[in-house]
């Protein structure tokens, strides 16, 4: 019998208790702000004996992500979590774990990178690793951070997928906050997460296999990437039959996108992350007062959900994305470059405009998302034509 | 041997192991990497003393030898780096450019 004890946590202490009752055999990880109460939470842990893993410390990003690789071609569940110049510095391991189909879930406190040096939210490192082959869930609350990493290994180690998966949520605002959420019992969460049966173990003695072969000039490089493709593409039925899997069990709803007022919007923001809850505090206000908004919040980022949106996004008269990242020389953010795309199958045109926001953890304040709704009612309205890219709140 | 990737060329993408595993093991025999060499050694069976410094410093096993005595080469993996030639105490290896006309062993 499943069993919810609600509590009063930091989203990093509910990563760090989800990580515990996947029981990874491996965890090798460095410290990094804002990530680093997880890690040292699962130091604790794997300390007084509550966990049963394999805890490296290792020298360095670097070496966190190929340890990771190695315990995961070695047979081993493993787990690591980082953020910012962590997650930048792993670049190349990224692509080493997603192209050998580890199933390594890591954990990702979205953070600015330098320069100027910066500690606080934004998207910009994950953006970063977002064309690496991984699997990228983004948590707007603890609550969801927590749900996201429990289901990150059922989606990982899925045999129609085997794809490291990224399970991230922003930076102080969602990691450090104390927020109101609901824990899993042990055995509920042990159940659902299963044990995990590699197929090309490095320790299987028995059936010996090479891991890290050479496919170069000639050989079969184009075709693995092909079929990394294929997995990835699988993925999404894997992402939504686990999300219904786990919502049967929560009683919570984790699609690949979370829709609210879209049944009769005019105007909708579409956004990732914590400032979720801050847009739909606005459109809450604006629905009062009467005026049909909706807002759409992608929680799969890769693989993205096109249909998804276009679905949400249809018959709507003006759409604003918020990013928070940059993709500087590009017509947009990352998610205003996906967003665009998958609107273009649709029979009409719909105005989309880009606002760039909270770089560095700079305020979402209620009065900027309050202006991007009234930009939205002009352009909808035909009063104003859609703008370029808008910096929400720069001086 | 279990690992049949005689028709290597012919799979599709989704027909390769996952991950570029290779599900098996003792099979580089099977991988031809001779294929970059520029130049092949040449042996004179006349001058050659059987003293198997040659396979003994070969860096990638390709001389082969039967009853204790050097037979040739295997072309399918020789690099054609010349250390043979050039540890070979009796001279009776040359390196020979490949894609000339090779001389004839006396």
């Amino acid at each position: 019998m499943p069993t919810q004890k609600t509590l009063a946590v930091t989203g990093n202490t509910l990563v760090a208790e989800a990580i515990r009752q996947c029981s990874p055999d491996v965890i090798p990880a460095y410290p990094i702000t804002p990530q680093t109460t997880v890690v040292e939470e699962l130091a604790k842990f794997v300390a007084n004996g509550r966990m049963h893993a394999e805890y490296v410390n290792v020298e360095s990003e670097h070496s966190a992500m190929s340890a990771a690789v190695g315990a995961s071609a070695a047979g081993a569940r493993v787990a690591t979590a980082t953020s910012s110049q962590g997650l930048a510095l792993m670049w190349e391991e990224l692509h080493i774990a997603a192209g050998l189909r580890l199933p390594i879930v890591m954990f990702n406190a979205n953070r600015a990178l330098a320069a100027p040096i910066n500690i606080h939210c934004d998207h910009s490192d994950v953006m970063g690793a977002r064309d690496t082959g991984w699997i990228i869930l983004f948590a707007e609350t603890a609550q969801e951070a927590y749900d996201n990493t429990i289901m990150s290994f059922r989606i990982a180690e899925h045999p129609e997928v085997l794809l490291p998966v990224m399970t991230t949520a922003d930076g102080f605002i969602t990691t450090h906050s104390i927020d109101r959420a609901q824990i899993m019992d042990d055995e509920t969460v042990a159940a659902f997460v299963g044990d995990y049966e590699p197929e090309n173990a490095l320790l299987d003695f028995g059936k010996p296999v090479t891991h890290g072969s050479f496919a170069g000039l000639g050989g079969p490089y184009f075709e693995f990437k092909n079929s990394q493709r294929m997995a990835i593409e699988r993925a999404r039925d894997v992402v939504k039959s686990v999300g219904a899997e786990w919502s049967a069990i929560t009683g919570r709803p984790f699609g690949m996108v979370e829709t609210w007022g879209m049944e009769d919007a005019e105007t909708a923001i579409v956004v990732i992350g914590s400032t979720a809850g801050n847009a739909r505090h606005v459109a809450r206000g604006l629905r009062a007062e009467g005026k049909k908004v909706g807002v759409v919040k992608v929680r799969c980022f890769r693989p993205f959900p096109y249909a998804e949106l276009a679905a949400a996004l249809k018959g709507v008269k003006a759409v604003a994305v918020m990013d928070r990242s940059e993709s500087f020389g590009a017509e947009g953010g990352p998610l205003f470059l996906e967003v665009r795309s998958a609107l273009y199958d649709l029979d009409e045109r719909i105005p989309v405009v880009d606002y760039i926001y909270g770089l560095g953890g700079a305020d979402v304040k209620i009065e900027l998302i309050d202006r991007v709704f009234a930009d939205l009612s002009d352009i909808a309205s035909g009063t104003a034509a859609p703008s370029g890219l808008v910096y929400l709140g720069a001086r | 041997m279990t690992w049949d990737i005689s028709k290597i060329d012919e799979w599709k993408s989704d027909e390769f192991p996952r991950g570029a595993v290779i599900p098996d093991s003792g099979n580089s025999r099977d991988y031809v990497t001779g294929g970059w060499r520029s130049q092949r050694p040449v042996r004179d069976d006349a001058k050659c003393t059987q003293c198997l410094f040659c396979w003994i410093y070969c860096p990638d096993s390709s001389v082969n030898v039967a009853d204790e005595k050097v037979t040739d080469f295997n072309l399918n993996h020789c690099k054609g780096c010349g250390v043979c030639a050039q540890v070979c105490p009796a001279d009776a290896i040359t390196m020979v450019p490949e894609g000339c006309e090779l001389p004839e062993v006396k």
